[in-house]
């Protein structure tokens, strides 16, 4: 670091977890300090986490009180108070640690040329975890600005090992220029310790919960110091959590943390981990990033990892001694996420990481940054459009889609010029943009930000104790005296009142707990193939076992095992009804997708189709009618003509479209105690969505909603792959009655809601004559 | 299926998803516009789209072809903001014209509401009564006599097989009827909320329901006692 520092390069560090990154991103800038630091800022470091900023602000604090040295070293994230703030812009220490958000504000500011003209370096840490998100995209374009107001500030970044590190040189580079980017290598971790867990060797047949495993967890759990213990989703989470807790004998003391849970719940529960009071804590994602607690010593994956990078992730989270090895164990909930483990588990010894995809930088956030940058001062579009084009994710937009934007912030940039009036950005006489009215910086700087949430219900006690989120779909179910479960509790509902949820401790059973939406991880490309390959290799399944052998062998011999390439596709009777069943190994979404769409086909072929079912790897449809060739339903047209239609009228643009409408500053963001809620603000977008696709659909907004849709939504690449190739591959086996590999699928029918037919009208009608109100006026 | 329903002694039509048809009077009923609201909003820097009271005005228009009413009665919340009127684009002008021009146009404004000048045609009201039954803006508590009225833009939502529906409606009691919003760009409140059962004024044995319109006629809940919906 220190050589790169030296010739004054940026830099790329990739090491494992654990091998002190982040301090050796720190050594040239404490190098430089040594000597009578000057005045002014020199070193900014960029966290994805809060939590992460206010750790490393301790760990540098110790050797700079041990050296003795006059280096002042403050945090400024969303907590810091506002007096603080005021003064870091006027009077600015020399390493300030912040995250995107508070940057991009920051340098909303009129005094940032003042304050970042002092700076010499940039530390982007954890960057493998956001650069190709929307978070990467606003950070891509400050990294651009700051080097226009410290041509020389050196770029770093900090990454956990990734499959192709120049993705990263490239992002974090100038111009995406790469060649400016030093790769710097940290040593590499002992190997993992890793194991698949089948109880007394069995294998369910289906669900993802792997919860068989109780009992060994417990054992597990009394065997190590700390177990850290992965779920997929937080639904998963409280389930397990309450199926540990059930069986907990030994009583250990056992926490759950996830991202919906208030923050005073997960402060409390990180405490506690961090003074050692707990022996197992049940986590989601919220914790494959953020502060490390040194003393956990084993890492239990409950069903299949999803990534080969996630699963490392995770399993770094566990012993941070570089010469010994992590302790890993993998709960697979059924056969094909047993397959999915091996292939992880083989990635993960191979050393094998998924590739990252990036894309083109989205307009909503463009759009924020440009009115951030309008507050900090009047700018020229044409320098300012070169500025953006420096940031690798911007490289592509030309100056008609800038000036689109441009227009989008004044006006709104309808094609309709109604608004002229109430320009929020005007041009100077010297041809250059500057706001109309400071308000609209006040306003700009309450409402940027990346994150936006569902609309969501606030869970509290009676006396006003915050307990976290559930989804508003899911307290629409709930009526007072209902009970589920939440953080590890058994609660009832007293009352739903605006938008908080009053619950009291529950006397009866809870059998409910709540669900999200979008909080399935997608399968990655890398591991689906790899699934794929162990189905073709025959000799390779001798190392299953034996009934994820059998099950294989029974398949190939009453049906057909899919070669290298081929997709397929079995129709087979069963219970008086027609069933399809296609095995792409694409996800999830993508088999959704694809459900909706073939259900769609069919009806209008009259082949009477009732429902649907997807899973990561397989999509079933069943039908009144016999499906004599699938080969129709499954050409690639299908996108072209059912798909948009589709999508537009489905609610995944619009909530893309909300998404974007609130980054770009169309719609004020929810704020606590304003009175613009959460459900106001879905509601009034979806109404905007409607007016604007009637009246305006090539409108940036609807574009930049359709790009969302697009690469994370819908998975449409995936499936738009799968329908190309499926006319050649398809392999149709027609069969007499169900085949062993669609049991795990078939079983799931009738546990995951399937609403087919899935019209509105259908269901008011249904839910009317359900309700059974049959009176006459 | 029928889209037609009884109420104070005279037959109405669910007209679309948040507009009455009165055949006996030949007059469709629409609340709340809030004709203007984008623009409102562009005032403060927020940049709507610009299209909502064309939008608007087109969906009277379209249920003027099918019904050819001779009267149209507006219950208020008409336009967004006092200067609401004054900023109707060219376009949104045009067809308010056209339609105050075709039709008896009456504007409810009542006492709270905003006023209306008819710089675009149609005459303003504070309330109406025809065959016994107020037209007004916002429910009178203790009124005995058929009331229709809106202010409250009142709105379904329930989860149904896992699917959140979400869709404006009527709320209907013996002697009160709540109408929907039926603006672009208004939104809603849940029919549930204690403060449009509040302004249902139900004595005992009464009891308020949620039409919702469907393409085939309108699917009803009951808001309190029996029924799923009750709480």
């Amino acid at each position: 670091m220190l050589d790169a520092a030296a010739e004054g390069r940026h830099a790329l560090l990739v090491a494992a977890t654990g091998a002190g990154k982040t301090l050796a991103g720190f050594l040239p800038s404490l190098n430089d300090l040594i000597v009578p630091p000057s005045d002014g800022l020199h070193t900014l470091y960029i966290s994805p986490l809060k939590a992460l900023a206010t750790d490393v602000r301790r760990n540098l604090l110790i050797p700079i009180a041990e050296m003795d040295l006059p280096i002042r070293v403050e945090a400024r994230t969303g907590d810091t108070p506002s007096d603080r703030k005021a003064r870091q812009r006027v009077k600015p220490p020399h390493i300030l640690l912040t995250t995107p958000e508070s940057l991009s504000l920051l340098l909303s500011h009129e005094d940032s040329a003042y304050m970042f003209a002092t700076l010499k370096r940039v530390i982007v840490d954890e960057v493998h975890a956001f650069a190709n998100g929307k978070r990467g995209d606003l950070l891509s374009l400050s990294l651009a600005r700051l080097q226009t107001l410290a041509p020389k500030l050196q770029r770093v970044a900090l990454s956990a090992t990734v499959a192709d590190p120049d993705d990263y040189r490239a992002w974090l580079a100038p111009y995406g220029d790469m060649d400016q980017v030093r790769l710097v290598e940290g040593e590499t971790a002992a190997e993992p310790d890793l194991t698949i867990l089948l109880p007394e060797g069995r294998v369910p047949w289906a669900g993802h919960s792997g919860h068989h495993a109780i009992p060994q967890l417990i054992d597990e759990i009394g065997r190590n110091k700390i177990t850290l213990i992965f779920c997929n989703t937080r639904f998963l989470a409280e389930f397990i959590f309450q199926k540990l807790w059930d069986a907990n004998e030994p009583k250990f003391p056992i926490g759950i943390h996830h991202g919906s849970l208030s923050v005073e719940a997960r402060r409390k529960v990180e405490g506690a981990m961090a003074e050692g009071k707990l022996r197992a804590l049940v986590c989601t994602a919220s914790l494959d990033l953020g502060v490390d607690w040194g003393n956990v010593d084993c890492v239990i994956q409950m069903g299949a990892p999803k990534g080969s990078s996630r699963l490392l992730q995770r399993i770094g989270r566990s012993n941070h001694r570089m010469d010994e090895p992590s302790k890993a164990i993998l709960v697979p909930g059924n056969r094909f996420e047993y397959l999915e483990a091996q292939a992880a588990f083989d990635a993960v010894t191979e050393g094998v990481r998924d590739g990252e995809t990036f894309r083109p930088g989205s307009y909503d956030v463009l759009a924020q940054h440009v009115m951030g940058i309008a507050c900090a001062g009047p700018f020229d579009e044409s320098e300012l459009l070169a500025e953006v084009q420096s940031a690798l994710p911007y490289s592509g937009i030309d100056a008609a889609t800038f000036a689109r934007v441009i227009a989008f912030i004044a006006t709104g940039g309808y094609a309709l010029k109604a608004y002229d009036r109430f320009k929020k950005l005007v041009k100077d006489p010297d041809g250059r943009w500057r706001l109309s009215h400071p308000q609209f910086a006040a306003q700009h700087r309450f409402n940027a930000g990346i994150i936006v949430d569902a609309p969501m219900l606030e869970i509290r006690f009676r006396n006003g104790r915050k307990l976290g989120k559930v989804e508003e779909a899911f307290a629409a179910t709930l009526s007072p005296g209902n009970c589920f479960t939440f953080a590890g509790m058994a609660l009832e509902v007293e009352s739903i009142k605006d938008l908080d949820l009053i619950v009291r401790a529950a006397t009866k059973p809870a059998t409910n707990i709540p669900s999200y939406m979008g909080a399935r991880l997608p399968l990655t490309t890398h591991l689906a193939e790899r699934v794929r390959q162990m189905l073709t290799d025959r000799p390779g399944w001798a190392r299953f076992p034996d009934e994820v052998r059998e099950w294989l062998e029974m398949q190939a011999y009453r049906s057909q095992i899919p070669k290298a390439g081929q997709l397929l596709v079995e129709t087979f009777p069963h219970d008086k009804r027609h069933y399809m069943v296609a095995y792409p190994f694409e996800g999830w979404n993508a088999h959704q997708s694809l459900g909706m769409l073939i259900t769609r086909r069919m009806e209008s072929r009259g082949l009477m189709p009732m429902g649907f079912v997807a899973s990561d790897y397989a999509l079933g449809v069943w039908s009144l009618k016999p499906i004599a060739d699938p080969r129709p339903l499954f050409s690639a047209d299908i996108l072209a003509d059912e798909f948009v239609d589709w999508v537009e009228s489905s609610y995944l643009l619009k909530r893309a479209f909300r998404e974007v409408a609130v980054i770009s500053g169309l719609v004020e963001r929810q704020h606590p105690g304003k009175r613009k809620t959460g459900r106001q603000v879905t509601f009034s977008t979806d109404l905007i969505y409607d007016v604007l696709r009637k009246y305006e659909p090539d409108h940036l907004l609807l574009e930049a909603a359709w790009a969302d849709a697009r690469t994370r939504l819908t998975d449409v690449g995936r499936l738009g792959d799968l329908l190309g190739r499926a006319a050649d591959t398809m392999l149709h086996v027609d069969l007499e009655r169900v085949s062993p590999l669609a049991v795990p699928l078939l079983v799931m029918i009738g546990r995951e809601s399937v609403a087919q037919g899935s019209v509105d009208d259908a269901l008011l009608m249904e839910a009317e004559s359900l309700a059974g109100v049959a009176m006459t006026p | 299926m029928t889209h037609d329903f009884q109420f104070g002694g005279e037959t109405f039509e669910v007209a679309g998803e948040a507009a009455l048809y009165w055949r006996a009077q030949d007059a469709l009923l629409v609340s709340d516009l809030h004709l203007e609201k984008a623009s409102a909003f562009a005032l403060y820097g927020q940049m709507l789209p610009p299209y909502d009271s064309v939008s608007t005005l087109q969906d009277i228009a379209a249920l003027c072809s099918k019904y050819s009413p001779a009267k149209i009665i507006s219950l208020g919340d008409n336009f967004h903001d006092d200067d609401g009127e004054c900023r109707l684009a060219e376009d949104a002008a045009a067809l308010l014209v056209d339609l105050t021009r075709a039709t008896e146009w009456i504007w409810i404004t009542g006492n709270h509401d905003r006023a209306v000048s008819g710089i675009w045609g149609g005459e303003a009201l504070d309330e109406l009564t025809l065959s016994g039954i107020t037209l007004r803006h916002e429910a009178l508590k203790g009124d005995l006599n058929p009331e229709i009225s809106g202010h409250f833009h009142p709105k379904f939502r329930q989860v149904l097989r896992g699917r959140m529906v979400k869709r404006r409606c009527f709320v209907k009691t013996p002697r009160k009827m709540i109408m929907p919003a039926f603006g672009a760009l208004t939104g809603g409140l849940d029919v549930q909320d204690a403060a449009i059962l509040n302004a249902c004024d139900l004595t005992h044995g009464e009891i308020a329901e949620a039409l919702v319109a469907t393409q085939s006629g309108y699917a009803r809940f009951a808001l309190n006692k029996t029924g799923t919906f009750a709480k």
